[in-house]
């Protein structure tokens, strides 16, 4: 257990310096002198060549990476060309949208799709089976922003029931949490299904029914918690899809978190903003699988810590 | 879990035989009628691309402010009729739907198959020689997937710049881990297999044992993840269209019609409803024919036949 904890905190340590390394090199590998990208437009030349001084540009990449590496680390991340703020603090006033619509969508697809899942398994075949398939596969093949346009055109243009887009009360989160989550929401009925079905046919659940017990003890407890390890070892992942997807769907319903600001420091060449962005949302990103990869272990006991480390 | 119950000895005699006949695979897909269905929606797509000149109806970039968000059916001074409508700058949303097609699909298979291509050959390189050329490897692809997808895309497109070529490349080196991992995945059961150790024995050199007897047990799930991919990357191009990231205007996609159709939401809906109904079939489409091939290509299918 501890040795296991201690490997994937080490491996997650490794992703982040990777995602340092990453977001340094984006910077430096651009063509043109990055002090000229940091700088708004027809900067003075002794304004290019101080900050050139600053940045370190002038010393060899392997000290620039350090520099940029102790900046990060004291949450200097630059100040934002057009803002005319901290880069890091832009970030973090945003943040709270991008977790809330990422983290809303998460439960919403959880809390519909086990359900879903579980009743499609357990009435194979039927018609409610039928229709769950049809909507699973229309749920995976589709941009979740263009049904966030759909569902602005139906409940907001059309019927007047939530606002077209802006930030305010949970009605603004109504629509762009439905929209977001419909991929999530169709992939784990998909693994809930085929989990289910096939625990169904095992061995242990025939004995369970067998000595008698009800229908919802066989389900619930035995089908269904074996099946949610398989589940979890996904959302990870999805976590992933849905904080990139939160870019788009912010755009969509002009939420002003994370992904409209990257969204908008690109246009506007802001480069610390955009650096910042990508920074913070990969950090989540790398602790959120570390958590779910924790969580793996308290949900099945039965993984050996051996068989986890070789993931 | 499932997974790993499927034994060697299920998955040997369906490797040689996937080498032994397309053909067999190809009738398995014909039998499967909903992959079939998949497969002509997708055959459809290409040709209206191909032929997207003879098929639209009028010229896609042709503007017209007289004609200005024009609802379906709409018939002009001139007696051109608009089946779907115009965009707000007078231009037929129809052709544009024709010609958004082209976009998607260079981009959707030229970026799965430089990612695919990429992904395989380090796949291979990973999962047989291992060591430190492994560990190499799988570190870049752990810190690849250490970010969400979409924005490291929009990062490095944003710093190179937006166009077609760009927009294949960054999806490529982009994309390539997922391929990477499956490939290696399938090299480690394949490679100490017995047939593989005999031709390691007999001394026949480690290229020639990756391409006789290693590659041509991997190319099924290699297939199988790629068109899945394509469709992924289909959705991702229109997504970065969407944001304005994508292939520039005024070359028309589906994705920057989405976004065209967002901002005139409430005076014209059918702006950006038609294209993001061609995204969905010819998505859905390209995910049916891969699960159709997926289940081909599957022993657990087959072998019961």
């Amino acid at each position: 257990m501890k040795s296991y904890l201690i490997k994937r905190t080490l491996h997650s340590l490794f992703a982040v310096f990777g995602v340092l390394l990453v977001v340094f090199l984006l910077l430096r590998l651009t063509p043109g002198d990055p002090a000229l990208l940091l700088l708004p437009d027809l900067a003075p030349p002794d304004a290019v060549a101080a900050l050139r001084k600053e940045l370190g540009l002038d010393r060899s990449i392997v000290i620039q990476f350090w520099v940029f590496v102790q900046h990060v680390a004291h949450g200097d991340l630059g100040e934002s060309i057009f803002y005319r703020q901290d880069a890091l603090k832009l970030v973090l006033q945003a943040l709270p949208i991008t977790i809330f619509l990422t983290f809303g969508s998460f439960f919403i697809a959880l809390v519909i799709s086990i359900p879903v899942g579980v009743i499609s398994a357990t009435k194979r075949y039927s018609w409610y089976d039928h229709l769950t398939l049809i909507g699973v596969l229309l749920g995976q093949s589709m941009p979740t922003f263009w049904l966030g346009i759909m569902f602005i055109l139906f409940f907001a243009v059309l019927w007047h029931i939530f606002p077209t887009s802006g930030s305010g009360g949970w009605k603004h989160y109504v629509l762009p949490c439905l929209s977001l989550s419909t991929y999530m929401m169709a992939l784990v009925t998909r693994l809930t299904r085929s989990g289910m079905l096939e625990i169904l046919n095992e061995d242990y659940v025939r004995t369970a029914r067998a000595k008698g017990l009800s229908e919802k003890v066989v389900i619930g407890r035995h089908a269904l918690s074996n099946t949610m390890v398989q589940i979890v070892t996904v959302l990870g992942l999805q976590v992933g899809t849905l904080l990139g997807g939160a870019v788009i769907t912010e755009k969509v319903f002009a939420l002003p978190g994370v992904g409209s600001l990257i969204i908008k420091a690109i246009e506007l060449r802001d480069y610390p903003v955009v650096q910042a962005s990508v920074l913070v949302t990969a950090f989540l990103f790398v602790f959120i699988n570390f958590l779910v990869d924790i969580l793996y272990l308290y949900i099945d006991p039965r993984i050996s810590y051996v068989s986890m480390e070789e993931r | 879990m499932g997974k790993q119950r499927t034994s060697h000895r299920l998955r040997l005699p369906f490797l040689l035989r996937v080498k032994e006949s397309v053909g067999g695979i190809f009738k398995r897909l014909l039998r499967h009628r909903v992959a079939t269905l998949g497969g002509i929606v997708v055959i459809l797509a290409f040709l209206c691309a191909i032929f997207a000149p003879f098929l639209s109806p009028y010229d896609p970039l042709e503007q017209n402010l007289a004609n200005r968000l024009k609802p379906l059916g709409w018939t002009d001074i001139d007696g051109h009729v608009h089946i779907l409508g115009t965009d707000q700058l007078g231009r037929d949303v129809m052709s544009r739907i024709v010609f958004g097609s082209q976009v998607s699909l260079i981009v959707g298979t030229a970026s799965v198959l430089l990612g695919g291509i990429l992904g395989l050959i380090l796949g291979l390189i990973s999962g047989y020689f291992g060591k430190w050329v492994d560990d190499l490897i799988m570190r870049v692809v752990d810190i690849t997937l250490s970010f969400p997808f979409i924005i490291l895309a929009l990062c490095i497109i944003a710093i190179l710049g937006t166009s077609l070529f760009n927009l294949i490349i960054v999806l490529a080196v982009t994309g390539w881990v997922i391929y990477a991992r499956v490939v290696r995945a399938s090299v480690l059961s394949v490679k100490e297999m017995d047939f593989v150790q005999a031709a390691r024995a007999i001394g026949t050199s480690d290229f020639k044992i990756i391409l006789k007897h290693i590659l041509p047990n991997v190319v099924a799930p290699f297939i199988v993840i790629s068109s899945f991919q394509v469709a992924r990357m289909i959705i991702i191009e229109a997504s970065l269209g969407f944001l304005g990231l994508g292939v520039p205007p005024p070359i028309p996609t589906w994705g920057n019609m989405l976004s065209d159709g967002r901002e005139y939401l409430q005076e014209a809906w059918w702006i950006g409803t038609f294209p993001g109904i061609a995204i969905v079939l010819l998505v859905l489409g390209i995910n049916l024919l891969g699960d159709g091939l997926r289940d081909a290509l599957d022993p657990k299918t087959y072998l019961k036949e």
